[in-house]
């Protein structure tokens, strides 16, 4: 369990500079060293296929932002960082963990299963007669694919919509006609 | 841009098939070991966009291309969707495992989990399509333009 730790404070160092760095691309890895220490958090907890599909969408992306903004100029945004911005968060902070204790006192250990603490789970259902009832011997999957077919369809249409859309509004023709405004 | 190195080509050369093969693998077994039809869809566009960055955008623009991906990604939708369809007309309702109930195939084979390998298939080109053609749009595009 401390070994998880340290690649959680690894993660979190790494957020942070990818938050503060002064150039895009020393951002942009960053955030691919952030995927990593998830993709390896996952992993010790049990989940291979959510920390391949993290390792996977990690090195795309990195691709395809590094391939995006190199040699690239960025348009750096920085205001005024006036007292009643920091209060008001502070304040907001305090209001959200003071929310959130409650739901984490009822929530189990971290690194321990769900199914261990509370009685009456969906996921036992799932375990019990997921190769029974999907017929795939990969329990994750008989979730994704039957019992929660739906959730998985909705996801499709949004990546769908997501692709669509930013096609869209990246593609300067179609709202200047050819050769108009670059 | 032209592509790269003569190194980085011979060795996109060597590798991009296993790397196929590994994607494809990933998304066909999703049902028996962890994996699926997203991280297999992930590394499919994977190694098309290191084809099309090694050898840059002219020579792989007759292969495969930002419409073909698009094609790609629409009918791969499509196909999930009329797996959904068929759910009505030869099971009990709508993304219903019909296949699972009707023919149910031996545990732990490839040939398991009725129309779960289908979906995982479909889902995976899906992906893939749809990231190749936001890599298309986002890199190939912009160095077009400064050119």
């Amino acid at each position: 369990m401390v070994l998880i730790q340290i690649f959680l404070v690894f993660t979190i160092i790494a957020a942070l500079i990818a938050v503060e760095a002064p150039s895009a691309l020393s951002s942009i890895i960053s955030l691919g060293a952030v995927g990593f220490g998830l993709s390896i958090a996952f992993l010790w907890l049990g989940a291979p296929d959510i920390a391949i599909t993290q390792v996977v969408v990690e090195i795309l992306t990195l691709v395809i932002l590094i391939r995006a903004t190199i040699g690239k100029g960025v348009t750096e945004i920085r205001g005024n960082e006036s007292k009643t911005l920091l209060i008001g968060s502070l304040i907001l902070f305090g209001l959200g963990s003071a929310f959130f204790a409650n739901y984490l006192s009822a929530f189990p250990e971290f690194g321990k299963s769900a199914i261990d603490v509370f009685s009456e789970t969906p996921s036992q259902f799932y375990l019990k007669f997921g190769l029974e009832k999907a017929g795939g011997a990969n329990v994750v999957n008989d979730i994704l694919l039957d019992f929660r077919a739906y959730d998985t369809l909705g996801e499709a249409t949004v990546l769908f919509t997501a692709i669509l859309g930013a096609i869209t509004l990246l593609n300067k023709d179609v709202f200047f006609g050819e050769g108009g405004e670059k | 841009m032209s592509g790269m190195s003569p190194i980085v080509k011979t060795v996109t050369r060597w590798v991009s098939p296993f790397i196929l093969a590994f994607g494809i693998y990933i998304a066909l077994t999703g049902h028996l070991t962890p994996g699926g039809g997203f991280p297999g869809g992930v590394i499919i566009a994977g190694c098309f966009v290191l084809l099309t960055l090694a050898y840059g955008k002219e020579k792989v623009d007759g292969v495969f291309s930002l419409k073909s991906a698009s094609v790609t990604d629409s009918l791969a939708s499509l196909s999930f969707l009329c797996m959904g369809l068929l759910g009505y007309v030869f099971g009990r309702g709508f993304l219903n495992n019909f296949i699972q109930s009707g023919f149910p195939g031996k545990a732990f084979e490839l040939l398991s989990g009725g129309n779960m390998p289908i979906i995982n298939v479909a889902i995976g080109f899906k992906v893939g399509g749809s990231l190749f053609v936001v890599f298309a749009y986002l890199a190939l595009f912009r160095a077009i333009e400064e050119e």
